[in-house]
């Protein structure tokens, strides 16, 4: 997604130069020359001095929370308070309940479904953008209209599905009206349906946009090469495009799999409280103060979502692909 | 010129779909939230008027809506400063490949991916146990960072990616110095892409509402005030703020493509500005 935003700017950098072998080169090769002067600080020294900001922010925003939470799950808690202790009694309730495991389950449902179905949709459309679409003007402003939603905000773009899909809401009064249905459906606010339909709606232009950008990259003369050589459509889409695009599929698989994992509010706004994801569990111990047994389960989805990303990142090197 | 496949068509009407699925609930209440003042959350809207808007304008209105705005509008606008300073300075540090930056870039992916709600529980955690109150200024100014940052940063690794180097070196044979080369000649080149990285930092921190729910303390951003709303307010007035806070995100977003556009069009006639300034 993001090298397509940094794009329209790149082309007048390198003037001449092929996009294709620019956009190969990882950072590793960027830097051959020796720039090193007599009395200049080493690239370490400077790369660190650099980083230094961004080192401090994540120190102290990311790497001590992380810290802090492990250490808090070990703690014991009353009603009202926390106070240190070093015991599993947090975890021992975590994995002794039912409830956990439920929750879980119904984390990873989520996460699959909605994988499902952003893949299936944002692949179709950034195919159409990158393959049907023929003027790069329309390609980008296409491109735009669908990342823009992305920059505004969540809880409105979830709120704006309550009269579609509420008792009255614009489809049941449609389906009544053609005589499809006759009493209003139910499950259309409040249920799995609407917390994947929102999901869906949220998260599609993650993949959208790094399969998009992927497909972009793909040499035409391949496409061309399979034509000549006599596969169908269909077969150069599946034997050619597909496999070419899978660095994109999997970066967007990244993002709309944690984001799924992590989420709390999409469940809890999209099913009226009355369904439940581990982020949710957390949120909901956090509400009755109980900090130490949040904790604990915040360690274990984290433990959780960065297996899931280890696996997926040994399908796609990032930093190439940007 | 050749006529387009069958298959356009069929994928055309496909995205079009798509775009409705995509916009055709804000568009909905927008339009409802023109209700007339006996109106309710769906249809049919009972006649039209700007009752719900001049709702938002008055006291009695739940809650502090502009008081929130005023906050989320300032530290969009911080968010946005660090994010594209920080995000410079990483991506040129990430181009030095000192020791332990592939350490330091999984980390930075770990920020990305990490589930929000965990920033603002440890957050959270540590100003209590310091003793400091949350405040949105501080631990919610941190907290949003480690959303924006990573995506500053990756866009930084994908512009440098693409950077010729050649004009660094041009530059250092005519004798500048390191600060001047990255002044006159870097700074100009990637300014475009810096417009990008304003833009994530300022919609993405203005909009952010997981990772600032434990860490914005007792005065709520737009978007906490707006989630606050929606257990207790059961008139299309939500409607009308969340239209209008659509409306200023897509004024933002136009205004900084038209930016980048304009940018890329004065680029065209002149050619590379860089160096301009050495004159």
């Amino acid at each position: 997604m993001i090298c397509a935003v940094a794009q329209p700017g790149h082309g007048d950098l390198a003037p001449g130069g092929d996009d294709m072998t620019d956009q190969a080169t990882p950072i590793a090769l960027e830097d051959t020359k020796p720039a090193r002067r007599a009395g200049r600080p080493s690239r370490h020294l400077t790369g660190w001095l650099l980083a230094s900001p961004l080192v401090v922010v994540l120190a102290v925003f990311l790497v001590l929370p992380i810290a802090m939470i492990v250490m808090v799950s070990f703690w014991g808690a009353t009603e009202w308070s926390i106070y240190p202790a070093f015991q599993f009694d947090n975890y021992a309730f975590l994995f002794g309940s039912d409830v956990t495991y439920r929750v879980f389950f119904n984390t990873v449902k989520y996460a699959l479904i909605t994988w499902a179905f952003t893949l299936l949709i944002g692949f179709t459309v950034a195919y159409f953008l990158a393959f049907h679409v023929r003027s790069l003007g329309w390609q980008v402003g296409l491109f735009l209209v669908c990342t823009i939603p992305f920059w505004t905000s969540n809880i409105i773009r979830m709120i704006s599905w309550i009269p579609f899909l509420g008792r009255e809401g614009l489809a049941n009064s449609a389906l009544l009206s053609w005589g499809v249905i006759d009493k209003p459906l139910e499950w259309l606010l409040f249920s799995d349906f609407s917390v994947i339909l929102a999901f869906v709606h949220l998260y599609t232009l993650f993949m959208v946009v790094p399969i998009f950008n992927t497909m972009m990259r793909i040499d035409r003369s391949l496409l061309e090469a399979a034509n000549d050589a006599g596969a169908t459509g269909r077969q150069t889409l599946w034997h050619v495009i597909v496999p070419l695009t899978k660095p994109g599929i999997m970066i967007g698989t990244i993002f709309v799999v944690t984001l799924v994992m992590g989420d709390f509010i999409t469940v809890r706004f999209m099913s009226g409280s009355q369904k439940a994801n581990v982020g949710r569990l957390i949120s909901n111990d956090i509400s009755l103060l109980q900090y130490p047994s949040a904790s604990a389960t915040a360690v274990v989805l984290l433990i959780t979502v960065l297996i899931v990303i280890s696996v997926l990142l040994r399908f796609v090197d990032i930093r190439k692909e940007l | 010129m050749e006529r387009p496949p069958r298959s356009f068509y069929v994928l055309a009407v496909f995205f079009a779909v798509f775009l409705v699925f995509l916009y055709g609930p804000t568009i909905t209440i927008a339009i409802l939230s023109f209700q007339g003042p006996q109106g309710g959350l769906t249809f049919p809207m009972r006649g039209v008027s700007l009752h719900w808007f001049f709702d938002l304008f008055e006291q009695q209105a739940v809650g502090d809506i502009w008081g929130s705005f005023r906050r989320s509008f300032a530290l969009g606008l911080m968010v946005m400063v660090t994010t594209v300073v920080v995000s410079v300075m990483g991506g040129m540090a990430f181009r030095k490949r000192f020791a332990g930056s592939t350490v330091l870039f999984y980390l930075i992916i770990t920020s990305l991916v990490i589930p929000s709600i965990l920033i603002s529980l440890g957050v959270g955690l540590i100003f209590s146990q310091a003793g400091l109150n949350v405040h949105w200024s501080t631990s919610g100014f941190g907290s949003q960072l480690t959303w924006t940052l990573p995506f500053g940063l990756l866009i930084m690794f994908a512009v440098f990616n693409r950077f010729d180097s050649s004009y660094e070196e041009a530059a250092r044979d005519l004798g500048a110095s390191p600060w001047q080369t990255v002044r006159h000649v870097v700074l100009p080149i990637i300014a475009p892409s810096l417009i990008g990285v304003a833009l994530f930092g300022f919609t993405l921190s203005y909009d952010e509402f997981a990772r600032t729910l434990l860490t914005a303390g007792s005065y709520n951003t737009l978007p906490l005030e707006i989630f606050g709303m929606t257990t207790n307010v059961t008139t299309p007035v939500i409607f009308a703020l969340g239209t209008l806070t659509t409306a200023f995100s897509f004024l933002v977003i136009g205004a900084f493509i038209l930016l980048f556009w304009i940018m890329g069009k004065r680029r065209a006639r002149q050619g590379s500005d860089a160096g301009q300034g050495m004159v």
